[in-house]
């Protein structure tokens, strides 16, 4: 099953270290000094949001039923065999004709800078053991990356902890 | 990643035992540290002020400047500076603590103390314009007191010690740039003013005050070392050794842990005294009392008393994992809190001592100066108690130790140096550097850092200079790392100097009866103390009539982690010497920053930081130096 990047937003402290640990995994040399010392700054491909006291990273998550896919008429955007949605090996297709920007209901697509070609998440992120750079960087594990099932697992099993303690407490 | 292991096989020896003893260290609190804040390690996080915490996006990808509009390059410099006052802090407080335990020496309140070495006392002394003649010692020490202590609240002239230790050129050159502090209590108090929500915005202003505030650190840390130089002596070469092998199982294990003389020289000299030893024997120990140390006090107590050392920071968890320490003895600065839960898991007895140090969990005896000796006896026959309970209890103590020749102060240098030429010691260092067989000179300071692999960077860059001919000089962590690693032996000299440093250490050591080279790394004591090697520096300026700036010299921090490591190097670059930096500091989300302190500045004070975190390219790049400088000077260079 495909693991995917989940997020628990009541763990999100909005430090952004996600988004600059993104920027660097797609900047030539992959280091932040690197990146930092570099003529062309990398772009993130994830986005920390706040209102009021809930913050949240928000990136792409690759829609089954894509509008920006459904919307791209070069087929720039397209699905891989692994079912992500991506444009990052067609991109002499993009015509910046910003549709996916309109059609995207969660908004993680953007513009490459003043060029008129569409970048979001291509997970073209990986460490060694395929965990994705804004998931290593997230300090308090707001970030996952697991299969859906996993994670609604671990999901149930919270609840029964707390269920737990409520017995163990009321026996006290 | 390999360069992450601890060079040290005793360093490994005893991770292995923290593994099956599950006991966490500073190795694993880091492991559950990463991925580390990409913010914080630019410099572009403030939390000056309560509307933020402000953070700049580093790729121009989100906002650039701070809810005040505050940009990146004000904001690192803040960050940067705010760091050095920390450091100067520090140092000047470990001075301040000096100068009033002479001041109750010099009133005749502190009995265990005494002016042990006048002839320091009357140098200090005259180099400050205090008459000497027909006073009494401690008459002259009340004076030189009140001068040190007129050191620290706001003055009407620059402080003494930042500018009566230096060469005129550096004085011109603190004028010109107006960084000549004026009180180090007050350059400390000026920075946090001027780093507060709306005031100084301006980067290289800022840096400018960041200079000032280094050169009041330099004042502090010279301060330091003349006083504990005036009450426990001027370190003499001597004969010990290095790493927990050291540590004996049928002993009581004393470990001194932290920086100030005060408290662990009384502990040495104590610990010496028959009856004190008689009662450790009493209780079973046959091999009576076995004194160590570890970080700053371990150099403080190596130099001066010979007691062997077997930790740095980073390592100083390790030698309670033995089993076999009946007390850890610390005052202050880089004690790791966390020694009171390694502490607890063996059963040894933490003890902290000072009133703003105080760690929870750790049995707290405070010191005081005027019963310094009691409370010396109280702290070691709490180590004897412990003994006794852990005694029959098994141990895991390494074998390993490495001889070390110790204890190169200024003054045991040239004294050194004299045997070869009585009338002008320092021209046969002079015409070594001339010929050749002297590349230059390199100062290793600094502190150890979990982020390198423990020691690695201070041995790759030695071994590669001291290949090549350069006289290595060492102190504070530096200095422990080539000890626990056998640079700090004589034999090293024959295994890794190159042809012309070894028939120059040879020839001195031979001058000096020692039937041998001295070691390829002179240890001229704690990180307080690297005004020492300074004062060898302008010697050598002063006599050939140059600027330091001109002179073969380096500094090289490869390992360094503590606010006290930025303003000492600040202090360096401020006095004209490049000053290598193994990790790259928090400045780099400024560009602007960045280039004044590895570029521009080189204008100004001719000393810039070089940042090379991969041990032979930094050994290239500083050899590279003393070669620019050497042909600067008409002298022959070489290639790498």
């Amino acid at each position: 099953m495909q693991k995917e990047i989940l997020i628990r937003y009541e763990r999100c402290m909005g430090c952004h270290s996600c988004e600059v640990a993104c920027s660097v995994a797609h900047s030539p040399s992959k280091t932040l000094v690197g990146a930092m010392l570099s003529d062309k700054p990398p772009l993130k491909q994830i986005y920390v949001e706040q209102i009021d006291n809930l913050k949240a990273p928000i990136a792409c998550r690759h829609c089954e039923e894509a509008p920006c896919v459904e919307l791209c008429t070069t087929h720039a955007l397209h699905h891989t065999p692994d079912g992500l949605v991506t444009n990052s090996d067609r991109q002499d297709k993009c015509l910046g004709c910003w549709m996916c920007i309109m059609a995207c209901p969660f908004g993680v697509i953007r513009q490459d800078g003043d060029k008129r070609r569409a970048v979001k998440c291509d997970r073209e992120c990986l460490d060694e053991s395929g965990i994705p750079a804004c998931v290593k960087a997230c300090p308090t594990k707001a970030l996952v990356f697991s299969t859906v099932a996993d994670f609604q697992a671990g999901k149930r099993r919270e609840q029964v902890a707390v269920l737990e303690d409520c017995t163990s407490h009321s026996q006290d | 990643m390999k360069n992450q292991e601890p060079l040290d096989s005793s360093v490994k020896e005893m991770l292995a035992v923290a593994k099956t003893s599950n006991v966490s260290t500073v190795w694993d609190r880091y492991q559950s540290q990463l991925p580390q804040c990409g913010f914080g390690e630019t410099g572009i996080c403030c939390r000056n002020c309560l509307q933020g915490p402000c953070r700049i996006n580093p790729f121009g990808d989100g906002p650039d400047v701070g809810i005040c509009g505050a940009g990146a390059d004000t904001i690192v410099a803040r960050n940067l500076i705010r760091g050095i006052a920390g450091g100067a802090a520090s140092h000047s407080g470990h001075a301040k603590h000096l100068a009033h335990v002479l001041k109750k020496v010099s009133k005749g309140e502190a009995p265990a103390y005494s002016v042990k070495e006048t002839a320091k006392l009357t140098a200090v002394a005259t180099r400050l314009g205090i008459p000497t003649e027909n006073r009494t010692t401690l008459e002259v020490a009340g004076d030189v007191v009140q001068a040190a202590l007129d050191e620290f609240s706001e003055r009407e002239t620059p402080n003494a010690w930042a500018v009566t230790t230096v060469t005129a050129g550096r004085v011109a050159m603190m004028k010109e740039l107006k960084v000549a502090p004026y009180g180090i209590d007050s350059i400390i108090a000026e920075i946090m003013h001027r780093t507060t929500l709306g005031v100084d915005a301006d980067p290289v202003n800022l840096l400018l005050g960041g200079i000032k505030g280094a050169i009041a650190d330099f004042a502090g840390c010279h301060l330091g070392t003349d006083l504990a130089d005036i009450l426990f002596g001027i370190p003499t070469p001597t004969v010990s050794e290095a790493n927990m092998g050291v540590i004996k199982e049928k002993a009581v294990n004393i470990a001194l842990h932290g920086h100030n003389p005060v408290l662990s020289d009384m502990i040495v000299a104590t610990a010496r005294e028959p009856e004190i030893v008689a009662e450790a024997k009493a209780a079973g120990a046959e091999q009576g009392i076995q004194l160590m140390g570890i970080c700053c006090t371990g150099s403080e107590v190596l130099m001066r008393h010979g007691v062997p050392t077997v930790a740095t920071a980073v390592s100083q968890e390790l030698p309670i994992l033995t089993g076999a320490i009946d007390a850890m003895i610390v005052d202050y600065q880089c004690v790791y809190p966390s020694l009171a839960n390694v502490a607890e898991c063996f059963g040894t007895p933490l003890i902290t001592t000072m009133d703003i140090a105080k760690i929870p969990g750790a049995t707290h005896i405070e010191f005081d100066e005027e019963h310094a000796s009691e409370k010396a006896r109280e702290i070691i026959r709490l180590a004897i108690t412990a003994f006794k309970r852990r005694r029959n209890k098994p141990v895991h103590i390494p074998s390993k130790t490495s001889k070390v020749v110790a204890g190169f102060s200024t003054e045991a240098i040239v004294a050194a140096l004299a045997k070869l030429n009585a009338d002008d010691p320092l021209q046969p260092l002079v015409d070594n550097i001339v010929n050749g067989n002297i590349q230059g000179v390199v100062l290793f300071a600094g502190c150890s850092n979990i982020k390198v692999g423990h020691d690695q960077n201070f041995v790759a860059i030695a071994k590669e200079l001291i290949a090549r001919n350069v006289l290595v000089l060492a102190t504070g962590c530096g200095a422990g790392a080539f000890a626990r690693n056998g640079l700090l032996d004589p034999q090293a000299t024959l295994d890794y100097a190159g042809d012309g440093l070894k028939a120059v250490l040879t020839a001195i050591g031979e001058a000096n009866g020692l039937n041998g080279p001295l070691p390829p790394i002179l240890h001229m004591g704690s990180c307080v103390d690297n005004s020492r090697p300074v004062d060898i520096a302008v010697a050598l300026a002063n006599k050939l009539k140059v600027d330091i700036p001109q002179l073969p010299v380096v500094a090289s921090a490869p390992e360094y982690k503590t606010e006290k490591a930025l303003s000492i190097g600040t202090w360096s670059v401020s006095l004209g010497l490049p000053t290598h930096l193994g990790l790259v500091p928090p400045v780099i989300g400024s560009k602007l920053v960045t280039r004044v302190l590895t570029q521009d500045i080189k204008e100004l004070t001719g000393g810039y930081f070089i940042v090379e975190p991969d041990p032979i390219l930094a050994a290239e790049k500083i050899f590279n130096v003393l070669q620019e400088r050497r042909q600067k000077l008409n002298i022959s260079t070489r290639r790498w």
